[in-house]
């Protein structure tokens, strides 16, 4: 059809409907990625990464279910009732080994669930206590993470989205803390602490967790923050001259907005990678101090104190020493691979 | 050295003059904090006793009159008072005493720690992806992943108990080899994978590939280039370690009964020997702030191509 430049006749073939062949060539071929899950597909290449991952879940699903079902609770002393010793030989079995009574009872054709890790002086399971003491060592590990991660990301993107006088102020505050030697307050305070929660806490809900375990918390808040808010503080500083932030505060969005909307969903990779290097580190902390016999409240254990109390007895029931101790380093190894791997995956400048 | 290298140098200096004295103060009024006074609960005491004893130590006057006093005994006399649960000694002596130990036992193992972290990572680099590398790289992650506390006993366990070959006690006769020992393995393990990253690193360089054009045999290639080079990262690495080895000795000590500075810590925390407790804080922090500095001052001196924020 011939067309006359300024004519407003529409060209009828624009309008014929698409062929297969072009219909075809609209196809996705593949649903569009984003950064989360080219990460993840990146992590689970990872085998290391990816075995240490499922090391963790199943090591956190024992803790978490196992003692619901098991017959006996970590405190219970076998061989007492109501407060009277009533059959000594319930202590210090070894491994799969039965007490008289329990031997008296399979010999009657009833079934005994075994002492898989043997009990210990007390005459208390210790496969339960090894399982509940991972459980506190898991739980204080990622409370504690947490705890760094609130304060830590609140005090450093303020710093970094803030500037000035105010990031001044806190950096070098940040210097200060940083420059502490962490382990030797931590032992400080928590000695200290300890003893002030003890009083403070009575009656409260706190006191079923135990002054320990809260001034650890405690201690954490204080000390462990400044590595988590420097990195944050950092990525701000040079996310904030970007132009969406610019585009935001033409739009009259406050400084809240555009820390909470903007800044922070930026700083993603390295948070989730720091927060899971931090766990490891929190658990480490926490074995150490109740190692020291600044942990958890007995009777409570945790796979510290169960490693110092078996310390005592140690050339007589190495497996009591032997058991913790491998459960700590194999929580510590994997989480540590595990954040090897995310930082692998989620860090975008190692992408090549 | 430029004066932006001074000013740097007087930064870092400054800083850790305030971290000292944080310490000092934090220590002080934390220590002062815990209720009920270091007499408390020991005997029943009259009220008179306890007024002496308290009068004695000083503990009667105003907190702001007490700090300041023991800022100016700390900072101008090297004094940490009196110790209150060991009678008769002063904190000094305490704390002189443990370090002649502990310094022992640390330098040691710092120094054991260097040679063999070294020397694993640059054979860690060279033979790079074989299995010679990769035994190193597995036993290191291990190693590095083991909390002190727990090296020291499986190594309790299997030479002093099952193989009997060395003392569980030490201040027996070859007994600080195992704590030594205890105490290297991390340090030791972290400086071999430090060395082999930045020596994999320094062996990428240009100059490198010009010395091996020229011909330089593989050991010279190492020793007189590579090796300087790679080595820079490791210098950092001085101030954590050396807080690694102290952190580390508090539980070593305990664990095979070295008669140190670190079982003295525990001991005065258990104990509630506030003056040895505040002593030995200061002291050991004191210690680990100046390597720091120390070790962040060599880094810059020595690779005047770090730029500094």
């Amino acid at each position: 059809m011939d067309k006359k430049i300024f004519s407003a006749q529409v060209n009828m073939d624009d309008f014929i409907p698409a062929t297969d062949s072009e219909k075809e060539y609209m196809v996705q071929m593949r649903p569009s990625s984003t950064f989360f899950k080219d990460s993840v597909k990146r992590l689970l290449k990872n085998k290391v990464a990816t075995t240490c991952f499922f090391i963790i879940v199943f090591i956190t699903l024992a803790a978490i279910f196992v003692p619901m079902f098991w017959p006996y609770s970590y405190e219970q002393m076998l061989g007492m009732q109501a407060g009277k010793a009533t059959d000594n030989s319930f202590n210090n079995l070894s491994p799969f080994e039965y007490s008289t009574t329990e031997q008296t009872l399979r010999a009657a054709g009833e079934k005994v669930v075994p002492h898989i890790f043997g009990t210990d002086s007390q005459g208390r399971d210790y496969f339960i206590r090894v399982v509940y003491g991972t459980r506190i060592s898991l739980a204080v590990g990622f409370f504690a993470s947490i705890i760094v991660l609130i304060i830590g990301m609140t005090i450093g993107s303020i710093a970094g989205y803030a500037g000035g006088r105010v990031d001044l102020i806190i950096m070098r505050i940040v210097d200060i803390i940083y420059s502490l030697p962490d382990m030797l307050m931590v032992i400080l305070l928590s000695s200290v602490l300890k003893v002030v929660m003890e009083g403070a806490l009575d009656g409260t809900v706190l006191a079923k967790i135990g002054s320990n375990i809260i001034s650890l918390f405690i201690v954490f808040g204080v000390l462990y923050w400044v590595s988590m808010a420097r990195l944050i503080r950092g990525q701000i500083l040079s996310l904030r001259e970007q132009e969406y932030v610019l585009a935001s505060q033409a739009a009259g969005a406050k400084g809240k907005w555009i820390i909470l909307k903007h800044l922070i969903p930026n700083c993603f990779s390295v948070i989730i990678i720091s927060t899971a290097l931090q766990i490891p580190s929190a658990i480490f902390t926490e074995s150490y101090l109740s190692f020291l016999g600044l942990g958890v409240n007995a009777p409570m254990p945790s796979l510290g104190s169960l490693a110092c109390d078996a310390l005592n007895g140690v050339s007589s029931y190495p497996s009591r020493l032997v058991i913790p101790a491998l459960v700590i380093s194999l929580i510590v190894l994997s989480l540590n691979l595990f954040g090897d791997g995310l930082r692998d995956a989620f860090d975008p400048k190692l992408d090549t | 050295m430029n004066t932006k290298t001074l000013m740097y140098i007087v930064k870092r200096v400054l800083l850790a003059i305030v971290t000292i004295w944080v310490v000092i103060t934090v220590t002080f009024f934390v220590m002062h904090a815990v209720p009920g006074g270091p007499f408390t609960g020991e005997k029943a005491v009259t009220k008179q006793v306890m007024a002496a004893m308290e009068a004695k130590y000083g503990l009667d006057k105003p907190l702001g009159t007490q700090y300041l006093t023991y800022l100016k005994d700390v900072c101008l006399h090297f004094d940490f008072g009196p110790s209150l649960k060991q009678r008769g000694r002063n904190v000094n002596g305490i704390i002189l005493d443990g370090m002649k130990t502990s310094a022992k036992l640390g330098i040691i193992a710092a120094l054991i720690a260097l040679i063999f972290g070294v020397v694993l990572g640059s054979f860690a680099a060279l033979r790079r992806n074989k299995l010679v590398d990769r035994i190193i790289m597995v036993m290191t992650t291990a190693f590095v992943s083991m909390p002190s506390f727990i090296m020291g006993s499986f190594l309790l366990i299997i030479f002093a108990i099952s193989l009997k070959i060395f003392p569980a006690n030490g201040a027996a006769r070859n007994g600080l080899f195992l704590p030594v020992v205890t105490l290297s393995l991390y340090p030791m393990a972290y400086i071999t994978r430090l060395t082999r990253s930045s020596m994999l690193e320094v062996l990428g360089q240009d100059y490198i590939r010009t010395a091996k054009a020229k011909g330089v045999s593989g050991t010279k290639i190492i020793f007189g280039h590579a090796l300087k080079n790679s080595l820079i990262p490791v210098i950092t690495y001085f101030g954590p370690m050396l807080a690694g080895i102290v952190t580390g000795s508090l539980v070593v000590e305990q664990i095979f009964a070295v008669p140190g500075i670190g079982r003295a810590f525990v001991n005065s925390i258990t104990g509630r020997d506030y003056p040895l407790v505040m002593g030995t804080t200061i002291i050991l922090a004191a210690l680990i702030v100046i390597m720091n500095l120390i070790g962040d001052i060599m880094y810059k001196v020595v690779d005047p191509r770090i730029t500094l924020e």
